[in-house]
C-alpha cells in the first residue's frame, strides 16, 4: 500500500508569554492508501494541534519549528499558503467535532457545498450540484434535494454531522482528518456516523485519521491506532494488538478506565493524577510521576522503540502490562 | 461498533415547514404591536414624502406659487391661490404641509443617502481591520476611537462650515460623521465570528480568504450592522435638522424639516406656534417611529433573546 502521509519528528510550539507551549513534540506516524489510523488521547495531548500542523492551519503564537510532513510524498510542512490552500478541501479534508458550530448559520446547505467544490474545479454550478446531491446521497441522506435547500438550523445534530462528512469527501480528497467527529453525537447516531465514514473510506480508498478520545470507537474503526500522551506519541500499533495487549502504562490504564459487563462490581483503574501542566512538562518521561509502573529509569526521557511489532516510549512495558490484569 | 446499519433513520424531528431565517425574523418582528405601528407610520411617511409633488397643493421651492400675501396664516385659512392652509403658512408665506412633505423629502433623502454610505464605507473599513489585523487594525480603530471622541454634531458641523451649503455636502458630511459607528460595529462582530469554527471550516475546505471574509464572515455581521444602520439613520435625519436649524444646513430656498423649525422659531412667543410645532412633529414622528423599529430589530436580531 501507497503511503498518503509521513509525519516524522513533528514539533509543533506555541510561544506564549508564559512560556513555549510544546503542544506537538516529535511526533511520527504514516498513513496508508485507504487505511484508517485512530490517533487517541487525552484532551490536550496535542492531538488536534497534530491535525491543525498537517492543514498548516497553526495561528501565531504557534508555528511548526521541525519535523517533516510529507503527503503523497511532498513536503507540506510550513509550505506556501498558496499551496496549502490548493490541498485543503481537495486532497486533505476535516470534518470537525461540533456539527452546530462548522456550518455557516446563514448561508444554505447547498451554497456551501457548491463552493466547496467550486473552489477547487472549474466546472458548472449545476455540475457541482449534482456532485453535492449525490455525496449527501452517498452519507445516506434521505431526499437530498430537499436538504441541499436547507439552513444548517433545520437539520438534526447528525444530519449535519452527515453533511459536514459528505463535504469531506466532496473532491474525492487522498487524505481526511476527523477531529472528534462523533463525540457531539448520542451514540446511535455514532455508530451510524463511525459506520458511514468507515463505508465511505473503503469506497473511495480515502486515508483517514480519526482523532478522538474515546477508545470503544476507535477499536471498533480503526486499523492501527498512535496513542497521544503530552504531545508525543507513546504507543502505535494495530488495532488488535494495542488493545488486546497493551504495553504503555498509559494505554494499559486508559483501557483499565473503560467500565465493562465481564468486571462487574469491581473497582476500576484509575490513572493517578492530572494531565500535566504543558508549560512545565515533568523531568524525563512525561507520564512519569502518574505511572503505576515507574521506576529510577523513568527520570530518564526515554525514547521510541519498536518492540513487539508496535511503537513504544517506555522503559518498563512488561511491568506496566502485569500491574492491571 | 461497525455492523450498526441504519441509513435513513435520522429523517425524524424536521421541521415540516422549510422556514427561512429572513421568514422566521420576519414572523418574530411583526409580533410586535408597537414595532408593527411604528413602521406603519414610518412607512406612511415615506409614501407621502415620495407622492408630495401630486397631494400638496404648492411647490414650495417654486417661488412663483408662494405668496408673501400668505405669510403667517394660522391653521385652516384660505390661501390667496383658494386652497385652504389646514396646517397654516409660514413667514414667507409657505403652505405648511406642503413644506413639511417637501421638506420630508429632503430629510429622508439625506438620511437614508448617508446612512447607507456611511454604512458600506465603514462595513468595509471595519471588516479590512478585523480581517487584517495587527498595525492597520490598530491605525483604523485609533482613527475611528479618536472621532468617536467628538460628538457626531460638532464632527458634522465642522465639516458643514468647511463644505458648505447644498445636498450633496450635507451628506457627506453626515458621512465622515457616521462611518465610524459602523466600522466599530462591524470590527467587533466580525472579530467574533472570525473565532468561530465555521470559519476554520471554511479555511479547512481551501476557501480564498476574500470569499471568507465577504461571503461567510459578512453575512453574520448583518444584524447587529441592521440595527445600528436604523439608529443611525435615524440620527442622521435629526443631525440634519440640527444643521439646518443652526443655518448651516441646506438653504432657505430648499427648506428642510430644520429649516422650517429654524423658521417659525422666532414667532413662537408671538403664539404663531404652527410654524415651527408642526414641521417638529413630523420630524418627531420620523425620527421616533425610525427608531421604535430600530430597537425592536435589536430585540429581534439578538441572539441572547432569542426564544
Amino acid at each position: 500500500m501507497s503511503r498518503v502521509l509521513e509525519v516524522s519528528g513533528l514539533k509543533t510550539h506555541f510561544f506564549t508569554h508564559a512560556g513555549v507551549v510544546k503542544a506537538v513534540d516529535g511526533v511520527d506516524f504514516t498513513v496508508s492508501k485507504g487505511e484508517i489510523m485512530g490517533l487517541v488521547g487525552e484532551s490536550g495531548s496535542g492531538k488536534s494541534i497534530t491535525g491543525f500542523s498537517i492543514l498548516g492551519l497553526i495561528d501565531p503564537p504557534g508555528r511548526i519549528v521541525e519535523g517533516s510532513i510529507r503527503f503523497n510524498g511532498e513536503e507540506i510542512a510550513n509550505a506556501k499558503e498558496e499551496r496549502l490552500q490548493n490541498l485543503r478541501g481537495n486532497r486533505i479534508s476535516m470534518i470537525f467535532q461540533d456539527p452546530m458550530m462548522t456550518l455557516n448559520p446563514v448561508l444554505r446547505v447547498d451554497t456551501q457545498m457548491i463552493e466547496a467544490i467550486l473552489a477547487h474545479e472549474p466546472v458548472s454550478k449545476q455540475t457541482a450540484w449534482e456532485r453535492s446531491r449525490d455525496a449527501l446521497g452517498l452519507v445516506g441522506i434521505p431526499s437530498p434535494e430537499e436538504r441541499l435547500r436547507a439552513y444548517p438550523h433545520q437539520l438534526s445534530g447528525g444530519m449535519r454531522q452527515r453533511v459536514a462528512i459528505a463535504t469531506a469527501f466532496l473532491n474525492k480528497p487522498d487524505l481526511i482528518i476527523a477531529d472528534e467527529p462523533t463525540t457531539a453525537l448520542d451514540v446511535t447516531i455514532q455508530a451510524q456516523i463511525i459506520h458511514e465514514a468507515q463505508k465511505l473510506t473503503k469506497k473511495t480508498g480515502t486515508a483517514m485519521i480519526w482523532i478522538t478520545h474515546d477508545l470503544a470507537v476507535v477499536a471498533g474503526l480503526a486499523e492501527r491506532i498512535s496513542v497521544m500522551y503530552a504531545g508525543r506519541i507513546v504507543e502505535q500499533g494495530g488495532i488488535d494488538d494495542v488493545i488486546d495487549r497493551p504495553l504503555h502504562p498509559y494505554t494499559v490504564g486508559l483501557l483499565g478506565s473503560v467500565p465493562t459487563a465481564n468486571r462487574r462490581g469491581q473497582r476500576l483503574f484509575q490513572i493517578e493524577g492530572m494531565t500535566p501542566n504543558m508549560l512545565a512538562l515533568p523531568e524525563g518521561c512525561a507520564f512519569g510521576p502518574r505511572c503505576h509502573a515507574r521506576t529510577d529509569a523513568c527520570g530518564l526521557q526515554p525514547s521510541i522503540e519498536d518492540i513487539d511489532g508496535r511503537s513504544l516510549r517506555c522503559f518498563n512495558p512488561q511491568r506496566a502490562a502485569e500491574a492491571v490484569t | 461498533m461497525s455492523d450498526v446499519t441504519t441509513d435513513n433513520a435520522l429523517s425524524a424531528g424536521e421541521p415540516p415547514v422549510v422556514e427561512t431565517p429572513f421568514q422566521r425574523f420576519r414572523a418574530e418582528f411583526f409580533e410586535s404591536r408597537i414595532a408593527t405601528a411604528a413602521l406603519g407610520v414610518f412607512g406612511a411617511i415615506v409614501l407621502l414624502a415620495v407622492l408630495a409633488p401630486w397631494i400638496t397643493p404648492q411647490n414650495p421651492y417654486d417661488l412663483a406659487q408662494v405668496s408673501v400675501m400668505d405669510g403667517r396664516l394660522p391653521p385652516g385659512s384660505e390661501a390667496f391661490d383658494g386652497y385652504t392652509m389646514w396646517l397654516g403658512s409660514d413667514g414667507s408665506g409657505r403652505d405648511l404641509y406642503s413644506a413639511i412633505l417637501y421638506g420630508l423629502r429632503i430629510s429622508l433623502t439625506v438620511g437614508l443617502a448617508s446612512g447607507v454610505i456611511a454604512l458600506l464605507i465603514g462595513m468595509a473599513i471595519g471588516l479590512v481591520a478585523a480581517y487584517a489585523g495587527g498595525r492597520i487594525e490598530a491605525i483604523i480603530m485609533r482613527i475611528v476611537d479618536l472621532q468617536l471622541s467628538f460628538p457626531a454634531s460638532l464632527v458634522a458641523l465642522m465639516m458643514v462650515a468647511a463644505l458648505g451649503k447644498g445636498v450633496d455636502k450635507i451628506i457627506l458630511a453626515l458621512v465622515i460623521a457616521q462611518w465610524a459607528y459602523y466600522a466599530r460595529t462591524v470590527r467587533a462582530t466580525a472579530l467574533v465570528e472570525r473565532g468561530k469554527e465555521y470559519v476554520e471550516a471554511a479555511q479547512c475546505l481551501g476557501i480564498s480568504r476574500f470569499r471568507i471574509v465577504f461571503r461567510h464572515i459578512l453575512p453574520n455581521c448583518m444584524a447587529p450592522l441592521i440595527v445600528v444602520g436604523t439608529v443611525q439613520t435615524a440620527s442622521a435625519i435629526s443631525l440634519e435638522a440640527t444643521l439646518s436649524f443652526l443655518g448651516v444646513g441646506l438653504p432657505q430656498t430648499e427648506p428642510s424639516i430644520g429649516v422650517l423649525i429654524a423658521n417659525g422659531f422666532e414667532y413662537m412667543l408671538s403664539g404663531r406656534y404652527w410654524i415651527s410645532v408642526f414641521p417638529g412633529v413630523a420630524l418627531l414622528l420620523t425620527v421616533v417611529s425610525i427608531n421604535l423599529v430600530g430597537d425592536h430589530l435589536r430585540d429581534v436580531l439578538n441572539p441572547r433573546l432569542k426564544k
